[in-house]
C-alpha cells in the first residue's frame, strides 16, 4: 500500500483468560488514509482483533503498531497517545455509553482530551448532528432504541476526531436510511478506517479493500470486489451475499 | 440488617438546600453530628432543639416527613438494642410502670436513641437533597483521594447494574418456585451471587475499557464550580445553630 | 453492624477514626501494586457487589437473618489493600447517601467492617492456602475459612470497643458470649456464601480472583495448524507481586492489631464505666431470647461473666498475635521455598 503504515499487526495470537484461544497469528498492514473492511463469520475473532488495536486486550504473542508506535500494556504514555489516535466504536453500544445523558456521554472523550466550555459544546453538537441525534442530547442513553444508541456510540467517537477510526459492526440494527446516512458520514471523513461488518454491500460501498478473518487467522486480503466475487472463498467461511445482490454489477470504488 | 440500599433517597428539587454544593453540605452534616455527639445525654432540651433545627432544614428542603420516617428503619436494630438496655443493664434500678429498669440503662438507651436518630435524620436530609454526581464532585473538592472517588463512582454506576441483575435472577429463581427459607438454601443464593459477580464484572470491564479508549485516565473531568462565600455561610447555619444550643445548655 | 452516631463515646470514636484513616492511607499506597488499569473497575464492582449483597439477607436461625459483610470475599477477589478501599467506600457511601451508619462513627465502621474483616479474612485465607495444594480450586476452602473466622473476630473487636467506649453498663462476659455466639452463626452463613461465590468465580474467571494469582498454569497458545507456540517473552509478573505483598500485609495487620489493642486497653482502663458492675443473673434470659433484631443482638444470653476486661483483652490480643506469628511463619517459609524453587527453574 502507498505511504507509511497506519496500523501494523504481526503474528498476533491471543487466548482469553478462560483458556479459549481466539487469534492464531494474525498479520495485516493498513496504510494511512486507507479504508478496509474486516469480514468474517461469527466467532472469527474480529472483535478480539479490534480490541488489540488500542491495547485493551494484550498479553498474547505478537505486536501491534499504530503509526509506528508499538502498543505495550505497561507503557502508559504511549498507550494514552495511541488511544487518542485510535477511536473504536464498540460492537455493543451499551458498553460504550455510561454517562447520565447523551450529551455528557459524547462530551466525555473530548473533555478527557482537555476541551472545555464552548469549544466542548461545539464538538458535541457537531458529532451529534453528524449522526442525526441532536434531539436526544438530553435523554439518558439507556432509554434510547438500539439503533439510536448505535448512532450515539458513533458520535462519541467522532467527537474525539481520531486519526484511525475502527468500527465494530456499525450498521447492525440501523434502519436503511440511517445506514445510508452513516455511510455518508464515514465517506466524508478523511481518516484511516477499519470497518468490521457482516454487511457485505456496505463493505463494498465504503471500502476498496477487504480482509477476511476466519478461525482466528487472515484467510484473504484484496480488493473488496474481488473478494466478494470469489464464491468458493465466501462459501468456505460462512460469508453470504444478500439475495439478489451481485457485486460485479456494482462499479468498484 | 437494613434493606433498601439500592433505592436512592434522592428527591429532585430546587430548594436552597438542594442548590448548596455537596461538599459544603457534607461538612455541615459532619459538624452537626459532632455537636450532637458531644452533647451530654442529660441535656434533654438540647436534643429537642436539634430536632427542631433538622425540622427547619427539612421544611426548607421540602423533604416530607414520610420520606424521613420511612428511611429511619435503618436504625431499627439499634433502637431495639436501646430499648433493651434498660432491661438488661446492671446497676441501681428504678420502677417504671411496674418494670424494674436500670437507671444507667435507661440513660444509655436514651443516649443511643437520641444521638443515633438525629444522625440518621441529618444524613437522610443530605441524601435527599444531593444527587450522586454532585456528591462525587463534592468528595473530590473535599480532597478525598482520587482512587477512592474513582471506586465510589464505579460502585455507584454499577450498583444499578448489579441490583438490576440481582433482581432479575431472583425473579427467575422465584418464578420457578424457589424461596430462601433456611441455611441449606444459601447455596442457591450464593451460586447466584457468583454468577452475578462474573456477569456484572464482565459488563463493567467492557464499559471501563470503552472509557479508556476515550482517553479516561482515572478521574472524571471536574465541571462543577467551587462554593461561594454565601454557600459556606448558608451551610454553616445548621452546625452553628446547633453549637449555640449546645453552649446555651452547658451554661 | 453499622454503628450509628453516639453509640461509642468520643475518645473511642476518635481513636477508631485514626485507625481507619491510617488503614485507608496505607491501603491507598499499597493498592497500587494490586490495581492496574484493567483491574480498576474490578475494585468498583467489588464495592458495588458488596454493597448489593449486603442486602442479601440469609436466615441464621428461627425467624432471624443476618447479611454478608463481604470483607473476606472482597479481599480474596481484589486483594486485601484494595478490599480495604472497597469496603471503606461502601461504608462512606452508605453513610452519606443511605443514612446507614453514623458519619461520626465512620471510623469505627471502617475499622470494624472495612479493616478487621478484610485483614482477618485475608490472613486466614493465605494461611490456609499455604497448606493446600497450589491450584485455583484451593482458594475456595481457604476463603470459606477466612470468612468464617473474620465475622466473630470483628464481633470480638466490637465488644472490645464497646467495653472501652460503649455508653452502656453491660457485663463484658455476657456481651462477649452473646456477640460471639451470634456472630459465629452469621460467620457460618458468611462462610457458605463466600465459599460458593468464590467457587463460582474461580470456575468461570479464575483470573479475577486475586488470591488465586500465581496458582494458574500459564496459557498455551497454538498456531492455526495446532502446534504449540513458544511462551510469550514477558511472563505475567503476578506471582511475584502476590508473594511480595504477604510480608507487608502481615506486618500491617499486626500493626493495626497492636494499635487497636493499645487503644482499647488504654480506654478500657481509663474508662471502666460499664465494666465495673459484677455480672448478675438478671432474669431476662427469656426476654432476650425471644427478641430477634438484625445482626447485633443480645440474644442467646449466656452466663460467662467475671473476666476482667484488661485480662481478657490482653489474652485476646496475645492469642491473635500468636496465631498471626504462626501464620506468618507458615506463609513465609512456604513462599521462600517457592521463591527458591523458581530461581532454580530459571
Ligand atoms: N470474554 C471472552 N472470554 C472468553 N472467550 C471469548 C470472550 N470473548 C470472545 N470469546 C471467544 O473468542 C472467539 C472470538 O470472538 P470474537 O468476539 O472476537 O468474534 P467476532 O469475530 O467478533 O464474532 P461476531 O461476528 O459474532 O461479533 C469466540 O469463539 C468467542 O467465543
Ligand atoms: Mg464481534
Amino acid at each position: 500500500m502507498s505511504g507509511d503504515a497506519s496500523l501494523e499487526v504481526s503474528g498476533l495470537a491471543f487466548a482469553y483468560a478462560d483458556g479459549h484461544q481466539a487469534l492464531f497469528g494474525v498479520d495485516l498492514t493498513i496504510g494511512r488514509g486507507e479504508r478496509v473492511a474486516l469480514l468474517g463469520p461469527n466467532g472469527a475473532g474480529k472483535t478480539t482483533l479490534v480490541l488489540h488495536l488500542n491495547g485493551i486486550l494484550s498479553g498474547g504473542i505478537g505486536t501491534v503498531r499504530v503509526g509506528g508506535m508499538e502498543v505495550r500494556p505497561g507503557d502508559r504514555e504511549t498507550l494514552r497517545e495511541i488511544r487518542r489516535r485510535v477511536g473504536i466504536v464498540f460492537q455493543d453500544p451499551d458498553d460504550q455509553l455510561f454517562m447520565p445523558t447523551v450529551r455528557d456521554d459524547v462530551a466525555f472523550g473530548p473533555a478527557n482530551l482537555g476541551l472545555r466550555g464552548p469549544e466542548l459544546d461545539q464538538r458535541v453538537a457537531e458529532a451529534l448532528a453528524a449522526v442525526g441525534m441532536t434531539e436526544v442530547a438530553d435523554r439518558p442513553p439507556h432509554h434510547l432504541s438500539f439503533g439510536q444508541r448505535r448512532r450515539v456510540a458513533v458520535a462519541t467517537v467522532l467527537a474525539m476526531r481520531p486519526e484511525i477510526l475502527v468500527l465494530d459492526e456499525p450498521t447492525s440494527n440501523l434502519d436503511p436510511a440511517s445506514r445510508r446516512e452513516l455511510y455518508e458520514v464515514l465517506d466524508a471523513l478523511d481518516v484511516t478506517q477499519l470497518v468490521v461488518t457482516h454487511d457485505l454491500p456496505f463493505a463494498l460501498q465504503l471500502c476498496p479493500r477487504s480482509i477476511v478473518l476466519s478461525g482466528g487467522a487472515v484467510v484473504a486480503d484484496g480488493a473488496t470486489g474481488d473478494v466478494l466475487a470469489d464464491e468458493a472463498l465466501l462459501a468456505a467461511h460462512r460469508l453470504e451475499l444478500p439475495y439478489g445482490f451481485d457485486p460485479r454489477s456494482v462499479a468498484p470504488r | 440488617m437494613s434493606g433498601g440500599h439500592g433505592h436512592a433517597l434522592y428527591r429532585p428539587g430546587d430548594s436552597a438546600v438542594h442548590r448548596l454544593p455537596a461538599h459544603v453540605k457534607v461538612l455541615a452534616l459532619l459538624a452537626f453530628a459532632l455537636v450532637v455527639v458531644a452533647t451530654p445525654r442529660e441535656r434533654f432540651l438540647a436534643f429537642g432543639a436539634y430536632a427542631v433545627l433538622l425540622g427547619v432544614v427539612a421544611a426548607i428542603a421540602h423533604v416530607p416527613a414520610r420520606v424521613i420516617v420511612r428511611r429511619m428503619v435503618v436504625e431499627l436494630p439499634f433502637v431495639a438494642f436501646a430499648l433493651l438496655l434498660p432491661v438488661v443493664s446492671q446497676g441501681p434500678r428504678v420502677d417504671v410502670l411496674g418494670l424494674s429498669l436500670s437507671e444507667h440503662g435507661l440513660l444509655t438507651g436514651w443516649n443511643i436513641l437520641a444521638k443515633g436518630t438525629l444522625g440518621v435524620v441529618a444524613s437522610i436530609l443530605l441524601a435527599a437533597t444531593t444527587d450522586v454526581r454532585s456528591l462525587l464532585a463534592g468528595l473530590r473538592r473535599l480532597k478525598v483521594p482520587d482512587r477512592l472517588v474513582e471506586i465510589a463512582s464505579f460502585m455507584i454506576r454499577y450498583a444499578d447494574v448489579v441490583t438490576g441483575d440481582m433482581r432479575r435472577m431472583r425473579i427467575a429463581r422465584e418464578s420457578r418456585g424457589f424461596e430462601a427459607r433456611h441455611l441449606g438454601h444459601a447455596r442457591v443464593v450464593a451460586q447466584g451471587a457468583g454468577a452475578l459477580f462474573v456477569r456484572s464484572y464482565e459488563r463493567g470491564e467492557r464499559v471501563h475499557l470503552a472509557m479508556l479508549s476515550r482517553g479516561y485516565a482515572g478521574s472524571m473531568p471536574l465541571t462543577t464550580s467551587a462554593a461561594s462565600r454565601a454557600d459556606w455561610l448558608r451551610g454553616a447555619a445548621l452546625p452553628l445553630a446547633a453549637a449555640v444550643v449546645l453552649t446555651a445548655v452547658m451554661l | 453492624m453499622h454503628v450509628p452516631d453516639g453509640f461509642l463515646n468520643a475518645p473511642t470514636s476518635v481513636a477508631t477514626g485514626a485507625v481507619a484513616a491510617a488503614g485507608v492511607a496505607v491501603a491507598l499506597r499499597k493498592a497500587h501494586d494490586e490495581l492496574d488499569e484493567r483491574t480498576a473497575p474490578l475494585a468498583g464492582l467489588t464495592a458495588a457487589f458488596v454493597f448489593a449483597v449486603q442486602m442479601l439477607n440469609f436466615p441464621v436461625g428461627v425467624g432471624t437473618s443476618g447479611h454478608l459483610m463481604g470483607g473476606a470475599l472482597a479481599a480474596v477477589l481484589v486483594g486485601p489493600w484494595t478490599a480495604v478501599l472497597c469496603l471503606s467506600v461502601v461504608l462512606l457511601v452508605q453513610g452519606l447517601l443511605f443514612a446507614d451508619g453514623g458519619l461520626t462513627a465512620l471510623g469505627t465502621n471502617i475499622s470494624l467492617i472495612g479493616i478487621t474483616t478484610v485483614v482477618v479474612g485475608w490472613v486466614v485465607t493465605r494461611a490456609v492456602l499455604a497448606v493446600l495444594p497450589k491450584r485455583p480450586a484451593s482458594v475456595v476452602p481457604a476463603s470459606t475459612v477466612g470468612a468464617l473466622v473474620s465475622v466473630p473476630v470483628a464481633a470480638l473487636v466490637f465488644v472490645l470497643l464497646f467495653a472501652a467506649g460503649g455508653e452502656a453498663s453491660l457485663s463484658f462476659g455476657t456481651l462477649t458470649a452473646s456477640m460471639l455466639g451470634w456472630h459465629t452463626l452469621i460467620g457460618i452463613g458468611e462462610a457458605v456464601i463466600t465459599g460458593l461465590t468464590v467457587s463460582a468465580v474461580v470456575a468461570v474467571r479464575p483470573d479475577l480472583v486475586y488470591a488465586a494469582r500465581g496458582t494458574r498454569a500459564p496459557l498455551q497458545l497454538k498456531r492455526p495448524d495446532g502446534t504449540l507456540m513458544p511462551a510469550p517473552a514477558s511472563p505475567e509478573p503476578e506471582p511475584a507481586a502476590a508473594r511480595a505483598s504477604v510480608r507487608p500485609l502481615l506486618i500491617g495487620g499486626g500493626l493495626v492489631a497492636l494499635a487497636l489493642a493499645g487503644i482499647v486497653s488504654f480506654f478500657a482502663s481509663a474508662n471502666p464505666d460499664g465494666l465495673e458492675y459484677v455480672a448478675e443473673d438478671n432474669g431476662f434470659l427469656e426476654t432476650a431470647r425471644d427478641h430477634a433484631f438484625g445482626d447485633f443482638a443480645l440474644a442467646d444470653y449466656g452466663e460467662v461473666g467475671g473476666i476482667p476486661v484488661g485480662l481478657a483483652g490482653v489474652l485476646g490480643v496475645a492469642v491473635v498475635l500468636a496465631i498471626g506469628a504462626v501464620m506468618f511463619w507458615l506463609v513465609r517459609s512456604r513462599s521462600a521455598a517457592q521463591a527458591e524453587l523458581e530461581d532454580v527453574v530459571r
